[in-house]
């Protein structure tokens, strides 16, 4: 497996700017990355380190208008800054996935889920509508999701948030793309839901080797899921590490301070032995 | 004798449609029975829509249960007498999950912090501005943030806000309703120690209802379990919750996501370093 290193997305020297009526202020600086095929990179930070604003600018959903990108966003070897709308629209979902923090703002309220499921196939692929709609309840099956063809009928708020974010994995992960950009995936869940969307993400990055960008300001969500850990603080990078390198041995101050204000849960027996 | 008593609480919400006039009403609490005694913390947990925060709007007051008392001091919200509910109100304060929304935009901090002041306390202007400020002295703010509006601060600095709008009257019980949920882990644990300071430096009582086992475990005494309306488990120590084999508790447990890569539950993920 490990013949190849084979980086699907590099991201290097990435500078964003935003223009302010007081001037120009920089959002994330020096930021550089590479994600491997079928590995997980985990993004930790406070809120406000800048996370969210890397994870928009690697899709260009920043408002050009107002923010500058600079430095490269490499895709299998293809510049992804400074492409145009139509060619960008393409690329999004197509070759890199993206899941949402908030499942119940990011489907429109007046259509059904069906209706936004197969327009996002459809738009990507040269399936027809009936294709479109097996390979929706087919995705669908693969999450989980309990009687596929009744949520297709349903609207986003007859839906709960665990199952809508399962949607939105099943939306990411139907076309195959490979990158998928999971920003704070279980934060707006509960406990048991949280595991099993991690458990869905993890299943298709083994199934298609999907690379995943995994933002997250808990910790525990990173050390379930990454390979690779990113630390975050005021829009720069102060580490980058394995995960258990990083878990052992922090280096960065910032990195220390963030372990330590884990919550935990004194219990003598690792929580292992249960699956 | 208890600080808080709640008694057989039953309550189910109706859902009214404009055709139909009277749909089959929703149970949404069954039989709930629990007591939070003085300086000690009650940490409430369940899945969404157990019921959780119901619970605590009825304990607060705000929805009159179908059946069952809700007791304070020995004395019943719903029925007391209009002088002992006001004091009641004074003595049962509440911080919510979302900061933004639990504070008026258009009023400063200084306006937040010290209205139940006003609406309690006979303070001349000077006196309450010293409280004010000695109040956002305790929750880790200063005097410079007097006149702030809520949108010039960030989550954590405004659940502190909150907090201290709470604390104003020196409660003796809060109602905290994943109050901590929405913040970052930074932000969490830094308000998780504000609250155990709190508690211990005033006496607090707390209600906390959270969803997450690790923030509930920290700050509580005891703990409760919430699902599907029933109070399953009421433990009168935390470390109870450990050895419990409820399906539902084992469930819980095994959902908690791990503290160390070592320790990870995903199956394809284990020993792959």
């Amino acid at each position: 497996m490990r013949t190849e290193r084979s980086n699907v997305l590099t991201v290097s020297d990435l500078h964003v700017q935003v223009q302010t009526k007081d001037g120009a202020s920089t959002l994330v600086q020096d930021i550089n990355f590479e994600l491997e095929k079928g590995k997980v990179l985990g993004l930790v930070g406070e809120s406000g380190s800048g996370k969210t604003v890397t994870s928009m600018s690697i899709l260009q959903l920043l408002d050009r208008k107002t923010t500058t990108i600079k430095g490269s966003i490499t895709l299998q070897g293809r510049e992804l800054n400074g492409l145009d709308d139509k060619e960008i629209r393409g690329i999004r979902g197509k070759d890199i996935g993206f899941i949402m923090q908030n499942p119940m703002n990011s489907f429109t309220p007046v259509f059904t889920i069906g209706n936004q499921f197969v327009e996002t196939i459809r738009s990507h692929t040269a399936l027809n509508k009936k294709q479109a709609k097996e390979l929706a309840i087919e995705a669908m099956q693969n999450v989980n999701l309990p009687n596929p063809a009744k949520v297709l009928k349903s609207y986003p708020f007859q839906l709960s948030g665990g199952m809508l974010q399962r949607v939105m994995i099943a939306m990411a992960a139907c076309i195959q793309p490979s990158v998928i950009i999971a920003d704070e995936p279980t934060t707006a869940l509960d406990v048991h839901n949280q595991l099993q969307v991690l458990r869905h993400l993890d299943k298709i990055r083994s199934e298609y080797g999907t690379s995943i960008l995994l933002i997250s300001h808990d910790l525990g969500v990173i050390s379930e899921m990454a390979d690779d850990v990113v630390v975050m603080q005021h829009g720069r990078i102060v580490e980058t590490a394995n995960v258990y390198e990083l878990f052992d041995n922090p280096q960065h101050e910032y990195t220390k301070k963030l372990l330590n204000a884990r919550l935990s849960i004194k219990h003598e027996e690792p929580i292992t032995h249960m699956l | 004798m208890s600080l808080l008593q709640v008694k057989a609480v039953t309550h189910s919400y109706n859902s009214h449609t404009f055709l139909k006039w009277k749909e089959p009403s929703k149970k949404v609490l069954t039989d709930i029975s629990l007591s939070i005694d003085e300086g000690t913390c009650l940490g409430l947990l369940g899945t969404s829509g157990a019921g959780k925060s119901t619970l605590g709007k009825v304990i607060l007051g705000l929805e009159r249960p179908q059946q069952g008392q809700v007791l304070f001091q020995g004395h019943d919200i719903y029925t007391a007498d209009k002088l002992t509910r006001q004091k009641i109100r004074r003595d049962l304060q509440v911080v919510f999950q979302d900061s933004y929304s639990a504070v008026n935009p258009r009023m400063t901090a200084e306006s937040i912090v010290g209205e139940p002041l006003e609406n309690y306390e006979k303070l001349t202007v000077t006196e309450q501005k010293r409280t004010v400020i000695e109040l956002l002295e305790r929750v880790g703010l200063s005097e410079k943030d007097l006149k702030k509006y809520p949108h010039q601060f960030s989550g954590g600095q405004l659940q502190r806000i909150n907090i201290a709008r709470a604390i104003s009257l020196k409660p003796l019980l809060i109602v905290l309703d994943e109050s901590v949920s929405s913040l970052d882990m930074v932000n969490q644990t830094l308000i998780l120690e504000l609250l155990s300071e709190l508690k211990k430096d005033f006496g607090l009582s707390y209600l906390f209802i959270t969803h997450d086992i690790k923030a509930a475990y920290s700050i509580s005494d005891t703990l409760g379990v919430l699902e599907k309306g029933e109070l399953i488990e009421h433990y009168n120590s935390k470390d109870q919750f450990f050895s419990s084999e409820h399906p539902v508790v084992e469930q819980m447990r095994s959902s908690i996501l791990a503290e160390h890569p070592r320790y990870r539950s995903l199956p394809m993920r284990i020993n792959k370093s």
